[in-house]
């Protein structure tokens, strides 16, 4: 079974910090980690290969040091790990970054799952994955948090607020995961060497054939303008009086005053 | 003279801090409440191969460096210093010794789980009289056609009870003194090999220390360590390497405190501020970075020095001798910094207390670490 993996490196936001005078997210010190979510698509992927066989890549779209989440990824027990990067990629939004990254499972050859995080947690879109799965054409099922393997069907609890949806599809098939599919598993020692030895091929915009028109700034029509946090809404105005029947004399006073009855 | 460490060991010591922040912090305190060594723990670090990193790949390893190794141990101490013992008698006592003197066989079937974590080991040297007089051995171990009968007792084992490989030292000829003492490998379930009490330790209590006790236990010549006469020269040997391993304990217990101490005293607030704020505070916390800085240079070279193949047996000494009086020293002001919480089970450094105080004792004691050094430079 050929599983692909797209994985992310961000910054670790566990620890939030927002610079209060430019309203960006400050990244100095700020250590870098492979997206959460992207290291239990990785598990989900190596404990099918346990179960059914086969080959488990992980790609990444980044800067030259994304490749350290990559090897975290191989020092997991992935099989092989690609990086694409050029500055042609640079400021490249959901859409350019789907188109990238299909453009280049595209030549990685015939590819039976590919999985995803649900959402990054520096960007919190969720778009690429389904993005992915749109170019290539491909069905997708999304949140999921449990999935089964028969043969060449794939079965997904899909996760909601209320409840499961469970959906099966043929493959080849995209698959974003949620936290309760899996816990990752810890590099080990001797993957950890052999990954540290690992030379992670890396892809250009030249080597993947990409139009220059779709990736990157040019090729992205959503700009962030500002990252803010949101003031918070006052709480409102809190009419506690000494008993329920003044409570409502008061409540009804102060709605009278502002004309709304 | 580079301080800086390299991919590999960098991400080992990512490895193991992962670990411990995620495993081995959770539970740590009722562990030491209830004094109980959890297998179950051991293996699944054991399973990431902390155990085999400085062994060769063809005997289970990961053909890392020493440094690597240490590095996980003080990873693991800062969440667990008894847990972090259980490995480095483990590593550096029980399979050290085969790795070092052992015959192919033997690194086969017992080197190999050990490095690969599935089996745990033990160092068997202290008897109720034979402590920092370890010549002094009163187990004997005497020749019957192809096999060493064994009698005779050992305290204060480390992993005791757990083990399922034991290095056990014993004396084959009493009129050649210390060079009559010879090194054993023995099983847990060979017959007349029993266990005795478990002790009740002041710190390290989430690791287990028990009696080993030998009546008539029929011990194959093929499982002798090294030659006979030998077993003196492989447990001082041994012990150098051992050293390490505590100095690298110590280092993580007294950085744990010093980390806990500079985190209570930004929250505390007396007199309107931050007990940090005082240099009474401020000054203390500086003395508890600069011993942990020196304890952890001075351990990092002991441990360069063996991986290069140089002699380190002094330089190892120095580093466990002064890891430990500083993890004590550190330790004590934690309890201090935090003042009455300190003193309080609710808060970690009290047991970071307790847990230093034995690396001043175990693997020769910092009087043992003295004479070594002492004798190192006045040859």
């Amino acid at each position: 079974m050929e599983i692909v993996v797209c994985v992310k490196q961000v910054p670790d936001t566990t620890e939030v910090k927002i610079d209060p005078v430019k309203n960006t997210l400050i990244r100095e010190g700020v250590p870098s980690i492979v997206n959460p979510f992207d290291k239990i698509a990785v598990e989900v992927a190596l404990q099918q290969r346990e179960k059914h066989g086969g080959r488990v890549r992980v790609i990444s779209m980044g800067p030259p040091q994304a490749s350290d989440a990559l090897k975290e990824c191989l020092a997991m027990g992935a099989d092989e790990a690609i990086l694409i990067s050029d500055r042609a990629f640079g400021g490249a939004d959901t859409l350019a970054t789907a188109y990238a990254l299909s453009t280049s499972i595209e030549k990685m050859g015939p590819v039976d799952l590919i999985l995803c995080g649900k959402q990054a947690i520096d960007g919190d879109t969720a778009q690429v994955g389904p993005g992915i799965a749109e170019n290539l054409g491909m069905p997708q099922i999304t949140y999921a948090a449990k999935i089964e393997i028969n043969g060449d069907t794939v079965k997904v609890d899909r996760e909601h607020d209320d409840g499961y949806e469970v959906m099966e599809c043929k493959m080849p098939v995209m698959v974003t995961v949620v936290k309760s599919i899996a816990e990752p598993r810890f590099p080990t020692v001797k993957g950890t060497m052999k990954a540290n030895r690992t030379q992670i091929p890396v892809w250009t915009a030249a080597d993947i054939g990409a139009d220059e028109k779709r990736i990157g700034m040019p090729g992205s029509p959503t700009q962030v303008r500002r990252i803010f946090t949101p003031t918070q809404r006052s709480q409102g105005q809190l009419i506690q009086e000494e008993t329920a029947q003044q409570s409502v004399a008061k409540l009804m006073q102060l709605l009278g005053d502002a004309k709304i009855i | 003279m580079k301080f800086d460490l390299n991919e590999d060991q960098k991400m080992m010591q990512k490895i193991a801090r992962d670990f411990a922040e995620k495993e081995v912090a959770h539970g740590v305190e009722e562990r030491d409440e209830k004094e109980c060594f959890s297998r179950p723990l051991y293996d699944a670090m054991a399973g990431l191969g902390l155990a085999g990193i400085c062994f060769p790949e063809e005997y289970g390893g990961a053909d890392g460096d020493v440094l690597s190794y240490i590095l996980a141990v003080e990873e693991i101490s800062k969440a667990d210093a008894g847990l972090a013992v259980a490995l480095s008698a483990t590593v550096s006592l029980c399979a050290w010794p085969i790795f070092a003197y052992g015959t192919e066989e033997q690194k086969q079937k017992y080197l190999r789980p050990l490095a690969e974590g599935t089996k745990m080991g033990t160092f068997g040297l202290t008897e109720p009289n034979a402590g920092t007089d370890a010549a002094s051995q009163q187990t004997v171990a005497v020749l019957d056609d192809d096999h060493y009968v064994i009698n005779g007792s050992k305290i204060f084992i480390t992993n005791g009870g757990e083990a399922e490989i034991n290095i056990v030292f014993a004396m084959t000829d009493k009129s050649k003194g210390v060079k009559g003492i010879t090194a054993f490998i023995l099983e847990k379930g060979m017959p007349g090999f029993t266990f005795g009490k478990k002790e009740h330790k002041m710190g390290i209590r989430s690791s287990q220390t028990m009696e080993l006790i030998f009546q008539d236990v029929r011990v194959p010549v093929s499982q002798m360590l090294g030659k006979v006469g030998e077993g003196f020269k492989i447990a001082m040997t041994t012990l150098d390497g051992g050293r390490i391993g505590v100095a690298a304990q110590a280092v993580g217990i007294a950085q744990a405190a010093m980390e806990a101490s500079i985190k209570y005293s930004k929250e505390r607030v007396q007199f309107g501020k931050p007990i940090s704020a005082n240099q009474g505070i401020s000054f203390m916390i500086a003395d508890m970075a600069t011993k942990v800085d020196a304890s952890r240079l001075l351990t990092y070279r002991a441990a360069a020095l063996k991986d290069a193949g140089k002699p380190y047996s002094k330089e190892a000494a120095m580093a466990k001798l002064f890891a430990s009086d500083s993890a004590m020293e550190v330790t004590v002001d934690a309890v201090q910094v935090f003042g009455g919480y300190g003193y309080s089970r609710e808060y970690p450094v009290e047991r970071m207390m307790r847990d230093a105080k034995i690396c001043q004792i175990y693997e020769g004691t910092n009087q043992v670490q003295r004479m070594v050094i002492g004798g190192a430079m006045l040859r």
